[in-house]
């Protein structure tokens, strides 16, 4: 592992940057399509939804602290609170409920 | 279509902007990115090559998966292909981004906003009226990214001092930074809120199900994205950009 790790790093961020770059140099005209527009408007929220949920709750020590910072970011979300709030929150959340 | 196209601001008026809303997105990454930090050094790696990983990938879950398989003396095909699966959504969000900006936009400044596209600054980037300026990108790309690379060094350098229950409570900062993000449209939005629930549930089901848990976790975010915001895309047609 020692002798290849900057060939590790530079393998994981050429590709990372091609997945981000490609869509963005290549395609240069307006797309028409309504359905294409609608799709692209949902992604973020289905994506951003997938991979906090299951995934938050085995994030923590246990499942109860991260339910506690879950129930926390929701709140805090859902009255349009920052990022970093909502994080902030989430995290003192947890370190709370691990004190019991 | 294009109200923001005239657009007269300066560029330091759209600099400022970015940097604006990328101040707590680089707060938010303080956090996420010093946990980061820790378990990079946890699994081997020196605090430069922990702090080059953040600077070169600008991504989360793909560096988190990434460093797993370093650790455990992966191949270079597998790392390549775990990036390309956990990172795929990022070249969704290109193309949407490729409809937002001026279409004559040189490839030089297309490779900038490409570099630094993650979950938050393509929400904030979606989220600006009109034609997306690449000065408003500039700033939000690079006080994020300062802040990505920043928290790496600091938990790779000072994260084993840290108690195990400071460590535990960071590990809840990425997700709440991602439900910042998509609750409050989804309050206003039903439509967006049927989506996060699909996308919530097929998740759930995806990860524990029989025979569908076996697909890898990078797939199953793509698949149930493609699904969830299929179905939406087909049942309720929203135009895209007016949030």
């Amino acid at each position: 592992m020692r002798s290849h790790i900057f060939a590790y790093i530079a393998v994981m961020a050429i590709v990372t940057f091609l997945v981000r770059a490609l869509p963005l140099t290549l395609i240069r005209t307006e797309i028409k399509s309504k359905w294409v527009h609608s799709f692209l408007y949902y992604l973020p929220f289905a994506t951003l939804a997938a991979m906090t949920v299951p995934a938050i709750f085995t994030a923590t020590s246990n499942v109860y602290s991260a339910t506690a910072g879950f129930l926390v970011a929701l709140v805090l979300s859902y009255f349009r609170r920052s990022l970093l709030t909502v994080a902030a929150g989430a995290c003192i959340a947890v370190y709370i409920a691990e004190l019991f | 279509m294009k109200p923001g196209m005239s657009n007269n601001s300066s560029f330091r008026e759209n600099f400022l902007a970015g940097l604006k809303d990328g101040l707590p997105i680089c707060l938010g990454y303080l956090a996420v990115s010093f946990a980061f930090g820790i378990q990079a050094v946890e699994s081997g790696l020196t605090v430069f090559e922990a702090t080059m990983i953040s600077l070169l990938n600008v991504t989360s879950a793909g560096q988190f998966a990434g460093i797993g398989i370093i650790a455990a003396n992966g191949s270079f095909l597998e790392i390549a292909a775990s990036q390309l699966i956990i990172n795929l959504r990022y070249s969704l969000m290109s193309v949407a981004i490729s409809q937002k900006i001026d279409p004559k936009l040189p490839t030089l400044k297309r490779l900038g906003i490409a570099f630094g596209m993650t979950d938050e600054i393509f929400a904030v980037s979606a989220a600006r009226p009109g034609v997306l300026q690449p000065s408003f990108s500039l700033g939000a790309i690079s006080i994020s990214v300062a802040g990505w690379v920043l928290g790496t060094f600091l938990g790779a350098y000072a994260g084993q001092i840290l108690p195990d229950r400071v460590i535990s409570a960071l590990g809840l900062a990425l997700y709440g930074m991602f439900l910042a993000i998509i609750i409050p449209p989804a309050r206003d939005s039903r439509p967006v809120l049927y989506v996060v629930l699909l996308a919530m549930f097929l998740s759930v089901l995806f990860t524990y199900a029989p025979y569908l848990r076996l697909i890898s976790s990078g797939f199953r975010i793509i698949i149930v994205t493609l699904l969830s915001a299929g179905l939406f895309a087909t049942i309720s047609n929203k135009d895209s950009g007016e949030s």
